[in-house]
């Protein structure tokens, strides 16, 4: 593929003939959406260049075979992208072989996963690759038996005439199509005509997944690889004093102890003995920095709340005339804990470094970020390292930090050997990276009538940047409004956590509005509506979340669960925009022998077109799974620095008894997709809480809910 | 280090290692068989389960000594094209997200149905609640246990 030119600002279609002939087409895309990193959200994706997308290839013998970039981590991508591109190709799905494509920045351009963004980011670019290459298919037959081109139709990896009833595989065509001009402008298909997309296409790597076959970084060996683990401090806020490894040296298997930054890798032969060598070790440490508890942060949090160094995120009208002139003020806090992410595959890397360059192996979510930090790590220039990209075993955000590929990078260039460093599931527990823990206040101030004229937020939290979203539902719908926060910074490290920041803030606000609405003495869906019907008639500063879509899926949701009509069954409610994308959901609970059981959630989503059914509805179902077992189990406490909970035994994970039954619809309005893989988590945690209150008459404010005073002697999970 | 003789998947393997090795680190370390994957190291995840004459066993928590001459099944082994019925109904129901955890699922779920081809909802929960999957495709898990079973029939 040749150099493509930085200046044209068009798309760019490139075309080249591959060997053995057949159609080979590249898109280089050089629309000034610099923007597109920017919805990421997390700090860690600032960097990397933006130059190039997605291409297909198709063989004489008429094997489509469609390139997807993207780290594929369970969000579907390998199967849901390639399906953009057959539907505009009119492909034979059957005959469609998808590849995951290794880190190549100059082919492609946000070659990442976070922030549900690939398929919002690329949907226009896959469309049109597959567009293209169909315009082209025919004009090759047009030409080949002088035809004209509008007399030619397309269907299912056919070029057809229909007058004469001639019809050519598109493998027939490709090598002479490789030959023609590229379009410049294609059709795209009118929605409506789609006929792979929004349908349920199976996984395309399930035959492998269920058969156990290599798919993910922790399945790479390779002869003559080493093992490693690295031991790194037990507390946040701890250095190494001293190491003393002649024991763990003595293992069997053991080739090296190696001592750099604040880590001690063991490396040997297998994993079993790196593991049981690293017992041995005897390491000494002395506190470096601020070494922290939980009972520190909760106090911390207290006295932040009252601090005065606040940065303002928002601010519109005048909130303290608004408080002061309130007939009644609801101010309610909530508080969340540290998460880890837990990806039922641990961190790895394998790297291999060389005098001449590296090779790396393995899962990530950022693979032009990794290996731009190895590079500068090793000093070397990017296009002497390689990356390839393994099927991810889960990310949640994880894995869009580099650390874990760095280490391995740098272990290997000090042993001079190709290593494999894999994380213990206790490694992942306590090695830091998680989510924020934040604490919230929120204040409503409510004229006469029940009318919310006042709405104050301030968020504090643990390295968390802006801890608020200060856009959000309801800015827009008051006129009075302030949003600050604060952030303590502390040794104990963070990252993006699956819906960063309103993992939790979703279930703060939607919670406390719930209480708002019953302060107003209205229904909290009613109370909903009105406030964007506000916003919508008067809108207060800028409003930067779709108020129809919102409230469509408000409605989907009440309709779907038939809202307050049901007998017996104690139904909460809660709505979130987040990442582009709006779901609403409705949570039923019941009481049995005096105990509430969380019955149902009925979720209605608006992520614009539905792209692959089964994935979608996987995705949400999984999301609320993930969103439901987080708010009610997982907690991580400190003790002087360390975590106290180090594995599965001690850290709850929601598991196949405590699934409630969960229902989804989808809004069909053609908009294009705004993305899937984090939206429906965040709603889940308010629409329970709420529907908890109404079955018990007992709030919850702080995660994890089952080990809340309220929910005392409960067993939350209960199933009927 | 000692030399031991496994049955895996109806071919006898030979390898030299530790007692104390975890039947999980044998087959990915030493034997090249990684469909077993490694989730916790202490039997509560469900992602490193096998067969060992039948049975679901956590194979992160079986010394490789402790194996002797049963005979161990892996999701390599558990057909020959990957078409047992459990995981046929794993691809008609499409239950894996990013995957990592399901061969584990698979091999739960096979070994249960082996045992009780008709199991109720709640026995189906309850042979699975050792099982985690982070992705959270419970629901699919439970669906294709219900189809596998009813071809099985
Ligand atoms: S790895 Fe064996 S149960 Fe988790
Ligand atoms: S599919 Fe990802 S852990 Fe189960």
């Amino acid at each position: 593929m040749e150099t493509l030119t930085k200046t044209n600002r068009r798309d760019f279609l490139k075309l080249a003939a591959v060997a053995g002939g057949g159609l080979f087409l590249g898109f280089h895309w050089n629309s000034a959406e610099a923007s597109a990193m920017e919805v990421i959200g997390a700090d860690a994706m600032a960097e990397g260049t933006i130059n190039f997308n997605s291409y297909l290839s198709i063989s004489p013998e008429n094997v489509i075979t469609i390139f997807s970039p993207n780290p594929e981590l369970g969000q579907n991508i390998k199967t849901s992208f390639p399906m953009i591109v057959a539907e505009e190709l009119d492909a034979d799905w059957t005959k469609v072989k998808v590849v995951q494509a290794a880190l190549d920045s100059k082919k492609y351009e946000r070659q990442l996963t976070g922030g549900s963004g690939a398929i919002p980011h690329s949907w226009e670019r896959l469309r049109k690759a597959g567009a293209t290459a169909r315009q082209m298919l025919i004009e090759a037959a047009a030409q080949k038996w002088n035809i004209a081109s509008a007399s030619l139709t397309t269907d299912n990896g056919f070029v057809i005439h229909q007058e004469s009833g001639r019809r050519w595989h598109y493998g027939e065509l490709a090598t002479e199509a490789s030959a023609l001009p590229v379009p410049s402008d294609v059709k795209l298909k009118d929605k409506k005509d789609f006929k792979i997309i929004g349908t349920a296409i199976h996984n395309v790597d399930n035959q492998e997944m269920i058969t156990g076959k290599p798919l993910y970084g922790l399945d790479f060996y390779r002869e003559g690889m080493l093992h490693a683990m690295i031991q790194r401090p037990l507390a946040f806020g701890m250095k190494i004093k001293s190491v003393d490894s002649a024991a763990a040296k003595a293992m069997p298997g053991i080739s090296d102890v190696v001592v750099f930054k604040n880590n001690v890798a063991v490396v040997g032969k297998s994993t079993w003995q790196v593991n049981k060598a690293r017992k041995l070790l005897k390491i000494e440490y002395e506190a470096e920095g601020a070494i922290e508890s939980t009972a520190d942060h909760d106090r911390l949090f207290k006295e932040l709340l009252e601090s005065k160094a606040t940065t303002v995120r928002r601010k519109d009208g005048d909130v303290d005339t608004a408080f002061k002139n309130a007939a009644k003020v609801i101010s309610r806090e909530y508080q969340c804990p540290f998460l880890p992410h837990n990806p039922m595959e641990p961190m790895n890397f394998f790297a291999h470094v060389r005098e001449d360059g590296v090779e790396l192996v393995g899962p990530t979510q950022t693979p032009e970020m990794a290996r731009g930090e190895v590079a500068k790590l090793l000093n070397m220039a990017p296009d002497k390292i390689t990356l390839e990209l393994t099927r991810l075993g889960g990310g949640f955000g994880r894995r869009l930090k580099a650390d874990y590929v760095l280490e391995a990078a740098e272990l290997s260039s000090l042993i001079k050997a190709p290593v494999k460093v894999i994380w213990t599931r206790e490694d992942e527990m306590t090695g830091g990276s998680y989510r924020p823990a934040v604490r919230y206040r929120f204040e409503a101030a409510l004229d006469k009538e029940g009318n919310m004229i006042g709405y104050k937020l301030r968020g504090v939290g643990i390295n968390s940047g802006n801890c608020t979203r200060e856009d959000n539902f309801p800015s827009g719908a008051v006129d009075h409004l302030l949003i600050d926060s604060i952030e303590h910074k502390s040794p104990i490290t963070t990252g993006a956590w699956r819906a960063p920041i309103t993992n939790f803030l979703a279930f703060a606000e939607q919670a406390f509005i719930d209480e708002v609405a019953a302060a107003a003495g209205k229904d909290p869906i009613q109370f909903r509506l009105s406030l964007l019907d506000k916003a919508k008639q008067s809108p207060v500063g800028a409003v930067k979340y779709g108020i129809d879509r919102m409230k469509t899926v408000i409605q989907l949701a009440a309709e779907k669960s038939n809202w307050g009509t049901k007998k017996d069954v104690s139904q909460g409610f809660s709505v979130y925009f987040s990442h582009r994308s709006y779901v609403a959901q409705v949570a039923e609970v019941v009481m049995v022998n005096g105990k509430p059981v969380i019955q149902k959630i009925i979720a209605a989503a608006d992520c614009g077109v539905v792209v692959n059914l089964s994935g979608a509805y996987q995705q949400v179902r999984g999301g609320i799974v993930d969103g439901l077992g987080h708010a009610l189990y997982s907690n991580i406490t400190f003790k002087e620095g360390v975590p106290e909970q180090k594995n599965f035994n001690s850290y709850r994970l929601i598991r196949m008894k405590e699934i409630p039954e969960v229902d989804v619809h989808f809004v069909n309005n053609g908009i294009d997709p705004t993305g899937l893989g984090e939206p429906a988590l965040p709603p889940t945690g308010g629409a329970v809480a709420n529907a908890l209150f109404k079955a018990t008459g007992k709030r919850l404010y702080h995660q994890p809910f089952s080990k809340q005073e309220e929910m005392k002697g409960v067993n939350l999970g209960d199933r009927l | 280090m000692a030399n031991y003789k496994l049955q895996i998947n109806g071919r006898s393997y030979e390898t030299e290692t530790e007692a104390d090795t975890p039947l999980l680190w044998v087959l990915r370390d030493h034997l090249g068989l990684v469909g077993t994957k490694y989730g916790c190291g202490i039997a509560q995840c469900g992602a490193c389960t096998v067969h060992l004459n039948g049975n679901a066993v956590r194979s992160c928590s079986l010394p490789v000594s402790a194996v002797g001459t049963k005979k161990i099944t892996t999701i390599e082994g558990l057909s020959a094209h990957g078409d047992h019925p459990v995981q046929a109904a794993w691809h008609e129901v499409d239950v894996a997200q990013c995957g990592y955890c399901q061969a584990g699922q698979i091999m739960t779920a096979s070994a249960l149905l082996a045992k009780n081809p008709t199991p109720t909802a709640e026995q189906i929960d309850n042979a699975m609640n050792g099982n985690i999957c982070r992705c959270g495709t419970y629901h699919r898990i439970h669906e294709a246990i219900t189809l596998a079973s009813s071809k099985m029939k």
